[in-house]
């Protein structure tokens, strides 16, 4: 009898250890992530551009890398999010048949799997063949086919969760089934896209390896959408293995603001869905 | 809109098209065998042997999985049978946002605390390294997949009805018997696919890996060699794609290994979730 | 055997007072049925007698539990030797996802029981229940045949008890999900009987099975109680009057009456007593 008494114990002692281990490494991570990059933060690092080269110049800031990352973010987010719902509305029973529904789905889940990597030399191939360099537009593209998977998922999870007597309701008052689509379905549907939205540009936000090919990079803020543009990740990335501290500091300052960026993000997206959720008829 | 539910459907074969199409020119040139089992990549010299990165990411991908499963699977059981509700809460909020965190800040920490940890470990041990190793990838990609495999495996737990518990208890069993006979019988597909899943996102894995992990194209002989897995080959000589075009090629080929790969790995692991939530 | 009483027994889900200020002895070697309208405290009342309201973490338990003198709440007692000693048959079955075989000997096994105990188990169990055994086994067990033979007897002896050995006997090990649902019922009493029990606890015990298995179940409920006290909780106001000897009657976590089933049925004491029998409320 105590022998299984004591196996529980070790097993509960081994759980709790590999536990605090996981949630130790993580607030590790940040604390380490936040005290090196506090020390570089200054509003002249957020607000200049490097000057010099990002690479060798000494002064100057992250400005090029905070506002092409918003820049491809919100782009990406807008168009993933274009091709997102039509995809999210057609999953609906009522516009597919099963087959078709399934075979979107599976599509959608290798896209949710694939690497970014892969995402970027496909972008790089695109940009080849219709003959445009490493830019925002290509930095966009590649991100939005990231996002995509992600972005439908959020969007269909949503609309599913609309109690189908809603929508039998709004056909008894004589709407046509696209009326009912988007009158109800839309407005219960808002707040958990919402939240879709902000995950997707969160998860775009933080990615180098889609842009790394295809958005390129560079001291400067991109003046139109052929231009390259710098980014965080890649901002990072590029100026984390240099000799030169003040470089270093660059790439401090853009985890840390990166980091924080994504934490924002993930936590106002989990306390507005908890606020709308509220609201919502079950 | 069924316009762009043609395009979800085609975008991953157009992927997948377009990585062979750009594929074919090395692999007309030599044999597949050839280029997955030949160890001497020369690319100037027209050389193109992939063997040095797929034993790299085939190994870092198992030093991260030995060094996470456990951790992870122990850690899920916890959570879902022994912790209050409170921590469950407080946890799972954690390791989502350690899912939500870039690859790239997981590579800078890499750089910062791990390469130095096994730089000091190796001397411990009496091979010098500079860090910069398979085992550094190894453990920043271990780190990397832990909230995928724990929060996956949680959800296949809490998915077993209360009454096996009660069933077990109620005989007089401890809660761990409970849950070593019972729940992890029932819960044993729903756990190998978290497997599986952290698995196919270790394998994928290209920047935080590429930060810390060598980046030398031969075989690692040991764990604190550095190594050179075929997502990071790919990261690194993009610039070098337009240059040699065979080289161009040689390089969507990885992409599309690893696409044809990880694809797998996800498809397989998704679908026998589906049908154990049937169940 | 032993004696069960409780005092002043009260139990509260977060705000819900689910029991309120039972206090009642059961007695030994006897049904004891309890019966009420759904939903007014009857299983919380019976899973209080083996712990298994540990398993809910805003319980709130007051009062006393006493098996054989001893408060089982008491932390120093052992919950495992009283969950062995208190059995328990849920309403709807659950077979454990093995064999016929080992989810019989699940409890034996993870109790460490031996050879010599396993025979000295069916030996005592043979001596106050008339279990049919065809004659030659009678051999088999005091030749005291080499190991593993106990298991298999075991599993014999009380798949014969629960009256499900001739439908299964050729298919031991078969997963027990197969079996139907009535079966799994009565695989359900022959695994909780392998552990030797004193009590045995049933929750609404033949509410999910068709009418011919729950006539089996309660035949060998009649029978067992030679050599186990039983407590049943049932909603089936004819049920307990064929099985019972004694009745508590529970209605809205209050104890309303209670005592031996000829004087509960016939000659019923409180205004709500003779409502429910007659069928007013149920």
């Amino acid at each position: 009898m105590d022998t299984r008494k004591l196996e529980e114990t070790l097993f509960k002692g081994l759980m709790i250890a590999s536990l605090a281990l996981v949630l130790g490494v993580l607030a590790g991570m940040i604390l380490v992530i936040v005290l090196r990059g506090a020390s570089s933060l200054s509003l002249s690092m957020l607000i200049q551009t490097p000057k010099g080269g990002y690479y060798l110049g000494k002064e100057g800031g992250i400005a090029n890398a905070i506002v092409g990352s918003l820049y491809l973010s919100f782009g990406a987010s807008l168009l993933s999010f274009l091709l997102g719902l039509p995809i999210a509305f057609a999953l609906q029973k009522e516009y597919l048949g099963r087959r078709l529904a399934w075979i979107t789905r599976l599509s959608l889940d290798i896209l949710w799997g694939t690497p970014s990597i892969v995402y970027g030399a496909f972008g790089f191939i695109v940009m080849v063949y219709f003959g445009f360099t490493a830019s925002l537009l290509g930095g966009i593209i590649a991100l939005a086919l990231l996002m995509l998977p992600i972005m439908t998922r959020s969007i269909e999870e949503v609309i599913r969760m609309i109690p189908p007597e809603l929508k039998e309701l709004t056909y008894a008052l004589g709407a046509t089934r696209l009326e009912t689509t988007l009158t109800v379905v839309v407005r219960q549907a808002l707040p958990g896209m919402v939240t879709g939205i902000l995950l997707a540009f969160g998860r775009g936000i933080g990615d180098a390896a889609s842009i790394l090919f295809t958005a390129g990079y560079t001291d400067y803020l991109p003046r139109s959408l052929f231009d390259p543009v710098a980014s965080l990740p890649l901002a990072v990335f590029f100026q984390v293995a240099t000799p030169i501290p003040e470089v270093q500091n660059r790439a401090y300052a853009s985890a840390l603001i990166l980091l924080m960026i994504v934490l924002i993000i993930s936590l106002a997206s989990r306390l507005l869905s908890r606020r709308f959720s509220r609201h919502i008829i079950r | 809109m069924l316009l762009a539910v043609a395009f979800a459907n085609s975008i991953v074969l157009l992927i997948a098209f377009g990585l062979f199409i750009k594929s074919r020119p090395i692999l007309a040139e030599k044999s597949l065998s050839h280029l997955l089992l030949s160890s001497s990549w020369h690319p100037f010299k027209g050389e193109f042997g992939f063997y040095p990165f797929i034993v790299g990411t085939l190994e870092v991908t198992a030093i991260a999985m030995i060094l996470s499963v456990p951790v992870c699977l122990l850690s899920a059981i916890y959570l879902s049978e022994y912790a209050r509700n409170r921590f469950r809460n407080l946890a799972r909020l954690v390791i989502d946002i350690m899912a939500a965190i870039p690859s790239v800040i997981y590579g800078l920490w890499g750089v910062i605390v791990i390469v130095p940890f096994v730089r000091v470990l190796g001397q411990a041990m009496d091979t010098p390294t500079t860090g910069y190793s398979l085992l550094a990838g190894g453990i920043i990609l271990a780190i990397m997949v832990s909230p995928i495999i724990i929060s996956v495996a949680m959800e296949v737990l809490r998915t077993v009805p209360i009454q096996a518990r009660e069933t077990a208890l109620a005989l007089g069993a401890t809660k761990w018997q409970a849950i070593k006979h019972v729940l992890l019988r029932s819960a044993l597909h729903g756990i190998l696919s978290a497997i599986v899943l952290g698995f196919a996102r270790a394998f994928g894995e290209t920047i935080a890996v590429l930060m810390i992990v060598g980046n030398v194209p031969k075989v690692p002989k040991s764990i604190f060699d550095p190594a050179y897995p075929l997502p990071a080959l790919l990261a690194n000589n993009y610039g070098e794609m337009m240059s040699i075009p065979l080289y161009n090629s040689a390089l969507l080929l990885s992409a599309l290994i690893l696409l044809v790969v990880v694809g797998g790995f996800n498809l397989t692991a998704h679908l026998t979730l589906l049908r154990f939530e049937k169940r | 055997m032993p004696h069960i009483s409780l005092s002043n027994l009260s139990i509260a889900y977060g705000n819900h007072q689910v029991l309120k200020d039972i206090t009642v002895d059961i007695p030994d070697g006897q049904i004891t049925v309890i019966i009420g309208p759904s939903g007014c405290g009857k299983t919380t009342l019976l899973k209080s007698l083996n712990r298994l309201t540990d398993l809910y973490e805003d319980i709130r338990v007051q009062g006393e539990v006493r098996i054989d003198g001893v408060d089982i709440h008491d932390p120093k007692e052992d919950i495992l030797a009283l969950r062995k000693k208190v059995g328990f048959l849920s309403q709807k079955p659950f077979p454990l996802p093995m064999s016929i075989y080992d989810n019989i000997t699940f409890g034996p096994r993870i109790h460490g029981m031996d050879e010599k105990q396993l025979f000295q188990q069916i030996h005592e169990v043979r001596r106050h229940v008339p279990v049919d055994f065809p004659g030659t086994l009678d051999d088999r067990l005091s030749s005291h045949d080499p190991r593993g033979k106990g298991l298999a007897l075991l599993v014999e002896c009380y798949l014969r008890l629960a009256g499900l050995w001739d439908e299964v006997h050729e298919r031991l090990h078969a997963p027990a999900t197969n079996l139907s649902i009535g079966q799994q019922q009565r695989l359900a009493l022959a695994r909780a009987l392998a552990v030797e029990p004193e009590v045995i606890l049933a929750d609404e015990p033949t509410s999910a099975l068709d009418p011919i298995s729950a006539q089996l179940i309660e035949k060998q409920f009649k029978l067992l109680k030679n050599r186990y006290t039983l407590v049943v909780v049932t909603h089936i106001l004819r049920q307990a009057k064929r099985i019972a000897d004694y009745v508590i009657f529970l209605y809205m976590g209050e104890l309303v009456e209670h005592g031996p089933a000829h004087e509960f049925f016939n000659f019923p004491r409180d205004e709500r007593t003779r409502a429910y029998i007659s069928g007013e409320i149920s």
